[in-house]
């Protein structure tokens, strides 16, 4: 059903855990439709030194999230801003059709936690493509 | 302990038994004539089928005259439901069944609707059961059938059929009972049991996919649901799949000997759950005294299903789950849902079904691995707190 590289991704997740009074924390998804993802960021001088997760959900959950926290570590906050979910499902090798909303959830979760800091810092900038609201426009109508 | 395969998803399939593959191989290697043809081929195939027959009516308690072969449990669920309903709808169009039924019952019961039929899905208790007075209270003068399964595939629970079945037999109304689950894992004499109807499937008892069996009455008028050249009485179009047939009467006469031993599955099955409900926030799905010999059904919180199955197969044990994720579906089981579990927990619950073949290492082997992949899992969840 998975790729190789979303197995290796979901059995060795990378950047699992929690950063203590994070830059930002973001925070998608709900239990009833069965995933949430929480995203924690340090942010210096614009650039994401560090990146920790924790997922709720299944195998394309927790590997698309791992996936994410890579391609975003290192990289400044504009750039983890434009990582889009489909360049997660490309880095994975893709992901069965039914999985693709995870993918979804990863990007949000990114731009969550990036909101989360800007409104820390009280910057005023606007996220494209993020409502910041996803009860509203996730996946799973409960 | 040491790495292991263990297959423990039985109520999904079961491994053909080799004396059962080998009396199959004999209609196909020897005796492989049409039992409609008239010369020697065809009367040794026939002979071998009305053996069949005989066997499997003596298994169940029935006479052979009254057993249909099916190529399915699905086809089976399908022939009596539709057969049933049609062939009483000039005398009513109520049909009442339960909201934990298979989906071949579900959905034939939901295209029947469709097609200008009523049906009531009856509730269930916290345990998944039905009860003879909830079946007694929702019959209505138009009522012609009650499809109630005998044993929920999810969570293992029995439902009382007998009950029911005098009930509906007070009442004048067909009882059919989905005992696709059942038979083979519990003592079942249909006669004794009372019910006009009852369905089982071959891959669920150690004999191949793509067989099933329906039992129906003598007396008991449905229409056909394969029209044909007459086959099973003319119940049933098709030349009869006797390689399927023979594997299926052998593999029944095998559980029904085995019966003894699913006290041993039952003492495993019981060790599994008081095992794993030792970990917090943690529970038993169905109930604990009328429940299948081989099924645990339990829910993690915090965590997901198709993750939790993930790990495990990964670790060589093969189980299932309810959650939304492993199927194509939003929702979590329709069965732990009309149990009354939050769609949250619901999404963390994980199905283990246990065989003859299964061992006690086997449920040692379950029991550390679970125990290793909910803690790893839980260690990952933003839900869950120490
Ligand atoms: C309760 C129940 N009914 C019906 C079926 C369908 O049987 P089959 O797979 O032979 O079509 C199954 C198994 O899948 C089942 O568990």
């Amino acid at each position: 059903m998975y790729s190789e590289k979303v197995m290796d991704h979901f059995a060795n997740p990378r950047n699992v855990g929690e950063i203590e009074n994070a830059s930002g924390v973001g925070e998608v998804g709900n239990a009833k439709c069965g995933d949430i993802m929480k995203m924690f960021l340090k942010i210096e001088d614009g650039v994401i030194v560090d990146v920790k997760f924790k997922t709720f959900g299944c195998g394309a959950a927790v590997a698309t999230s791992s996936m994410a926290t890579e391609m975003i570590k290192g990289k400044t906050v504009d750039e983890a801003l434009a990582l889009t979910n489909k360049a997660v499902v490309e880095a994975l090798d893709g992901l069965p059709p039914a999985k693709i909303h995870c993918s979804v959830l990863a990007e949000e979760a990114v731009k969550s936690a990036v909101a989360d800091y800007y409104k820390k810092n009280g910057i005023e900038k606007e996220i494209p493509g993020f409502c910041g609201d996803c009860d509203s426009c996730s996946h799973c109508h409960h | 302990m040491e790495k292991r395969f263990v297959y423990a998803d039985n109520a999904a399939t079961t491994a053909p038994y080799p004396e059962v593959i080998d009396e199959m191989m004999i209609y196909l290697r020897e005796n492989w004539g049409n039992p409609s043809s008239i010369h020697k081929k065809g009367e040794e195939a026939k002979a071998a089928l009305d053996m069949c027959r005989e066997k499997v009516a003596s298994l169940l308690g029935c006479e052979a005259s009254e057993l249909v072969f099916t190529s399915c449990g699905t086809e089976a669920d399908n022939h009596a439901i539709r057969g049933a309903a049609y062939a009483n709808a000039a005398k009513g169009k109520h049909i009442i069944t339960t909201k934990v039924e298979h989906p071949a019952v579900l959905n034939t019961c939901k295209a029947l609707e469709k097609e200008g039929f009523r049906v009531t899905y009856l509730d269930v208790d916290s345990e998944g059961r039905v009860s003879a007075e909830d079946v007694e209270r929702a019959i209505c003068d138009d009522t012609v059938l009650v499809s109630v399964m005998y044993a929920n595939n999810e969570i293992g629970t029995i439902m009382p059929i007998k009950e029911i079945a005098a009930v509906c037999r007070a009442h004048g109304v067909l009882c059919m009972t989905d005992a696709v689950q059942a038979v083979g894992a519990v003592p079942i004499n249909v006669r004794e049991l009372g019910v006009d109807m009852l369905t089982a499937s071959g891959h669920k008892i150690h004999a191949p996919k793509g067989i099933g069996l329906l039992y129906i009455k003598k007396g008991t008028k449905i229409k056909n649901l394969i029209e044909g050249g007459g086959q099973e009485r003319g119940r049933r179009g098709g030349t009869e799949n006797l390689p399927y047939i023979a594997a299926f009467a052998k593999a029944l006469e095998i559980a029904v000997a085995k019966l003894p031993d699913m006290a041993r599955v039952e003492k495993m099955r019981d060790r599994l759950i008081a095992e794993l409900t030792k970990l917090p926030r943690t529970r038993v799905n169905g109930s604990l005294t009328h429940r299948l010999p081989g099924n645990a059904n339990i829910s993690f919180e915090c965590i997901e299903g198709e993750s939790i199955l993930l790990l495990m197969d990964m670790a060589g044990i093969c189980c299932s789950t309810g959650s939304a994720c492993s199927s194509n579906s939003l929702d979590p089981s329709h069965v732990l849902l009309a149990i009354g579990l939050p769609h949250e927990v619901a999404h963390g619950s994980v199905r283990i079904t246990l065989s003859h073949e299964n061992t006690e290492e086997d449920v040692d082997y379950i029991i550390e691995k679970l125990t290793e992949t909910v803690e790893r899992l839980r260690k990952m969840s933003p839900l869950w707190k120490e």
